[in-house]
């Protein structure tokens, strides 16, 4: 790496990367965008019995992340619910 | 014992053709009694990546349909006397064969040859199936773009659930000024996302258009890419081969421009 690479950013080699293996995970899981809204429909209305979620908001996807034993990545479903409020149990 | 190697890459461009017109010839030069045939029915190309355009008389098809005997169809390479093609229809199209009818024709083959490569077509269609009913192994040719990995690792999968376990792959057209600039990704990048073993890497070399224009591969000279070919030639064949060293030699001004590039 050179002097002035210091205040580059990413160079597309890295960014080819990381898009390629992000977009593999999905063609691999063979994850249609039809199952991911299941998939999203049927997360919702197993939160929503137990708190006020913002289903506007709720996004999911498949990345992935550092496996536990340290040998590579694995997939992994991220789901990020925003709450409005936590309901209390009937 | 005879080998059915199928060469293929889902994407088109990538350089299939090329490298089994190379790894054919560098094979014959090895003393093997190789028959190269080109699946790719409609649009044939081995046949003027070699050089034998002009001596063509029956086809696959016709082999196939009964026109003709095996031995007929096939043509004599002009440099090695173990060298056969087995040209591509030019005027029918994929489904003129059947994966039956190509798993009949290459298992008389095997009788004859140590190996039998197979240029497949791009595409996961009709022409692939074809080129792979009867394979025994697989070379999977990418280069380092998204587009080819990602088609590259839809062929993998589809390679395994045909049960073709044995699968290569050559990464085609490196520019290593690219790499090494971080603009392009590395051998090693793309053995990482597609996860199977490399056989060999080719350069970007300007050999290989210069030996295409003129019909005559460059496996074995004394180029990059004709030393890169002949090595994928020897691991085919179960010999360990060193990778080779494809970093451009850079002078002082180089560097330096490198430095502070």
């Amino acid at each position: 790496m050179g002097f002035m690479d210091f205040f580059h950013r990413k160079r597309s080699g890295e960014v080819a990367k990381d898009r390629l293996k992000l977009l593999l995970i999905s063609d691999r899981a063979n994850c249609s965008p039809d199952m991911m809204e299941a998939i999203k429909n049927d997360i919702i209305n197993v939160i929503s019995k137990y708190m006020e979620i913002d289903n506007e908001n709720l996004d999911i996807q498949i990345t992935q992340t550092e496996s536990e034993d340290g040998h590579g990545t694995v997939p992994v479903l991220c789901a990020n619910i925003p709450v409005r409020d936590m309901k209390k149990r009937s | 014992m005879s080998e059915v190697i199928v060469i293929t890459s889902g994407k088109g461009g990538v350089g299939k053709t090329t490298t089994t017109a190379n790894v054919g010839t560098g094979l014959a030069k090895l003393g093997q009694k190789v028959v190269m045939i080109d699946t790719d029915i409609g649009l044939r190309n081995l046949d003027v990546v070699m050089g034998l355009e002009n001596r063509i008389v029956y086809n696959l098809v016709d082999v196939v349909e009964g026109n003709c005997r095996i031995k007929q169809a096939l043509i004599k390479d002009k440099r090695y006397q173990n060298l056969y093609l087995l040209p591509s229809a030019q005027t029918r199209d994929k489904t003129a064969v059947s994966p039956e009818q190509m798993i009949k024709l290459i298992d008389e083959l095997r009788e004859e040859f140590d190996y039998i490569l197979l240029d497949c077509p791009a595409g996961i269609e009709q022409g692939f199936k074809n080129a792979i009913a009867a394979a025994d192994r697989a070379l999977i040719v990418t280069t380092p773009e998204v587009s080819a990995i990602r088609d590259a690792d839809r062929i993998i999968g589809l390679l395994e659930a045909n049960e073709i376990r044995r699968s290569n792959l050559i990464v085609n057209r490196i520019r290593m000024d690219m790499v090494e600039s971080g603009n392009m990704m590395s051998m090693d990048d793309v053995v990482e996302i597609l996860a199977i073993d490399l056989i060999g890497a080719v350069p970007d070399d300007e050999s290989i258009v210069i030996s295409t224009n003129q019909g005559d591969p460059c496996v074995g000279d004394s180029s990059l890419a004709g030393q890169a070919y002949m090595n994928i030639c020897h691991r085919v064949m179960g010999e360990e081969v060193p990778f080779l060293d494809l970093k451009t030699k850079t002078g002082f001004f180089g560097k330096l421009k490198k430095l502070f590039g």
